[in-house]
């Protein structure tokens, strides 16, 4: 990135980098802390973050169901989980070395440069938007959603209401 | 006076920071003032005189409150989790003061709201949602079974009525057909029930509006920890809860924020059930009264700050008369009470919509009625056969052998 | 404008961390927000790709086809609540079973 690049960025540059410095950050933090509650924490803010990266790509609609499904919600959940197993004095699991770690880090590290150098790199043309500045209201989706996409919708109704009755089963103690 | 204009009129950075700070310093400010009225009209409802020593009538007491807070020694204990719980009281005076980005508090677009998104109701909920974080941070960071039991509480509390609040203001989103809360003022302003043209048609006036503001006032309740739903810090049964460990200026931020957030969401109930920014139900404009109408428009921010009051003093008022419910009984008046309700209510706009788009609205009236004889004819059905299992119980003979006790043993015949 | 590079970029790195966190870690529940990682990371290329290369109107196609970017983060959506609702009921049960919830030690199903 040289300083030519830099001096065409304009303010919407720096706040897609912050953005993404924030979420890159915090997604490391999910795997680096030890105590889950932090790396809970670290999740937290990252789902923040990338639903003002979704503000940016005019995707508002999903954007606002991002804070009030993941870090509304599922991730209130998890710390709920969290906090009720620490109340029955779990010790904190010490991570230990082994030959699994170095296997994921490599993985890890392939995955990296074969995806990022195979895929997205040759697509870094692409500098425009084609969709429309409104895609992401709420009238589009409801549009798409209650028409075209109607049938999956109702199987996604489906699979959540299987979600409760299974976690209802799972959470009762006798049935 | 020119290049204020210029700086916060057209410029637009300039206009943002201009909405900013017309909605969140008058908070500010009235928090205090908040604190000070809660203790003056409970201490009246209970038959007591409250804090009248500092300034006429005790008006500088939260003041006072604040300089020795500010003063009191900040005791961290030894065994709390360090970085949360310094973050903790700072992540729950956020949503409280962030939930009002998109509430109109007047007519002029330019100054009101800070945000005039298409998604307005989404982003309240959205928000309203982040505000189990302090208490639970709080409660974990703590390192005391009592908080860790108030932010348990409180995060089973807040998910449980987050859902009864969105089924109550998804009805009256289906009412408007749009998420942006000055449409839904708009909306408000049309003729009451689509026939009296002088009145202005709030939501709380319908019938199923009513239904959902109850839903959602109680909802609220339970949404900002108040008494009755205050089992989070319950003072005698967890020694205050999540805020137990904090002292000095983080209690009181956590103070600040469950205030803000009180003042804030009476501002949304205002907004959304009781026709925003408009002092009384009456279309000015419609009678023939454009001066009226005019100044209607002027003092729209006072008009405003009353329903807030209003909408507090409620709350207080449900403090002083109400006890603490059981644990058990919050969960079952938001899940066996509340979200039926909510969701029935939810399905009988949808009906209403729908019917009276496609057949007008004697086809809308016809289904009512129709709906309403068939729940009629099954509820008094089902009670019939309850009531006739019941004289069957009633009736039963019950005979014992052995009377009273154990039935004594039998003697065995050597 | 932005690159759609960028957002690509941010989405694998959230990928591979999530990934190697899977493979990584012994506690169930952080192993299970590394999921949630990875979805994420899925949602915010699919959004980028809705954003930047909508799949253009085929003929006697679905006629809301440029639409499906953000119809399939909805989807993905549901499918973590629902997922999250049920894994964290099995972990739950877990404990109260074992008392102990390490990844390496659910060896129940051995042969």
């Amino acid at each position: 990135m040289n300083l030519e690049m830099i001096q065409s960025f304009t303010p919407a540059h720096f706040l897609f980098l912050a953005l993404a410095g924030i979420a890159a950050a915090t997604a490391v933090g999910v795997v680096a802390f030890n105590d889950p509650v932090r790396s809970a924490l670290c999740l937290v803010g990252n789902f923040f973050t990338l639903a003002f990266l979704y503000f940016t790509l005019n995707a508002e609609l999903l954007g606002i169901t991002q804070v009030v499904v993941y870090t509304g919600a599922i991730m209130v959940l998890f710390l709920f989980v969290l906090m009720l197993l620490n109340l029955g004095g779990v010790k904190m699991m010490k991570e230990k070395f082994d030959v699994k770690r170095v296997l994921g880090f490599g993985f890890g590290a392939l995955l990296l440069y074969v995806i990022g150098a195979q895929v997205i790199l040759p697509l870094n043309t692409i500098t425009t938007a084609k969709a429309a500045n409104d895609f992401g209201g709420p009238e589009m989706i409801g549009r798409a959603l209650f028409t075209t996409y109607v049938w999956p919708f109702e199987v996604a109704s489906i699979l959540l209401l299987i979600g409760v009755v299974g976690s209802i089963m799972l959470a009762k103690r006798k049935v | 006076m020119d290049w204020l204009r210029q700086v916060f009129w057209e410029n637009e950075v300039g206009n943002a920071l201009l909405r900013v700070l017309l909605f969140v310093l008058p908070i500010l400010t009235l928090v205090p003032g908040l604190i000070w009225w809660e203790r003056r009209l409970l201490s009246w409802m209970q038959d007591r005189i409250g804090p009248n020593r500092v300034g006429p009538f005790g008006l500088l007491q939260p003041i006072a409150d604040g300089v020795k807070l500010f003063f009191k020694e900040d005791i961290t204990p030894k065994a709390v989790d360090g970085l949360i719980y310094f973050i903790a009281p700072a992540v729950a005076l956020f949503p409280a003061f962030a939930l009002g980005a998109t509430l109109p508090w007047g007519p002029n677009l330019k100054l009101t709201p800070i945000a005039d998104v298409n998604i307005g109701v989404l982003y309240i909920m959205a928000i309203s949602s982040l505000g189990v974080y302090g208490v639970v941070l709080a409660g974990y960071a703590s390192n005391n079974k009592y908080s860790l039991l108030g932010g348990l509480r409180a995060s089973a509390q807040l998910i449980s009525y987050e859902l009864a609040m969105g089924m109550a203001l998804a009805s009256i989103v289906l009412a408007t057909g749009s998420l942006r809360l000055t449409d839904m003022v708009k909306a408000q302003e049309g003729p009451l029930w689509g026939a009296v043209p002088q009145v202005q048609n709030w939501f709380i006036f319908t019938p199923f509006g009513f239904i959902a503001a109850l839903i959602f006032a109680i909802c609220v309740i339970a949404e900002t920890n108040r008494a009755p739903f205050d089992l989070p810090e319950a003072e005698n049964e967890l020694i205050a809860g999540y805020h137990t460990e904090y002292s000095s200026m983080k209690f009181a931020v956590f103070f600040m924020g469950e205030y803000a957030a009180m003042f804030i969401f009476s501002g949304v109930f205002a907004t959304v059930f009781l026709g925003g920014w408009h002092a009384v139900p009456i279309n000015w404009s419609a009678l023939g009264m454009e001066q009226v109408a005019h100044w209607n428009g002027l003092l729209a921010p006072l008009f405003f700050l009353g329903k807030c009051a209003l909408g507090i003093t409620f709350f207080i008022w449900l403090r002083a008369t109400l006890p603490r419910l059981r644990y058990d009984q919050l969960m079952s008046l938001g899940w066996k009470s509340l979200l039926p309700m909510g969701v029935f209510n939810f399905i009988v706009v949808a009906t209403w919509i729908l019917t009276t788009s496609l057949y007008g609205i004697g086809g809308g009236i016809a289904t009512a009625v129709g709906a309403f004889a068939v729940i009629i004819f099954f509820t008094t059905r089902i009670a019939k056969s309850a009531n006739a299992n019941v004289e069957f119980l009633e009736k039963r003979t019950i005979t014992m052998e052995s009377g009273k006790g154990d039935p004594k043993p039998q003697e065995v015949n050597a | 404008m932005i690159p759609l590079y960028w957002y690509l970029g941010l989405g694998l790195l959230m990928f591979t961390v999530g990934a190697v966190g899977v493979v990584v870690r012994r506690n169930p529940i952080v192993i299970f927000m590394c999921i949630e990682l990875m979805l994420n990371a899925v949602n915010l290329t699919f959004l980028a790709f809705a954003r930047y290369q909508p799949t253009p109107l085929p003929i006697g196609g679905l006629p809301d086809s440029w639409m499906s970017g953000q119809m399939m983060v909805i989807f993905v959506m549901a499918v973590a609540a629902a997922e999250v609702a049920v894994g964290l009921g099995i972990i739950m049960a877990i404990f109260r079973l074992r008392d102990n919830v390490d990844i390496d030690e659910m060896n129940l199903l051995k042969g």
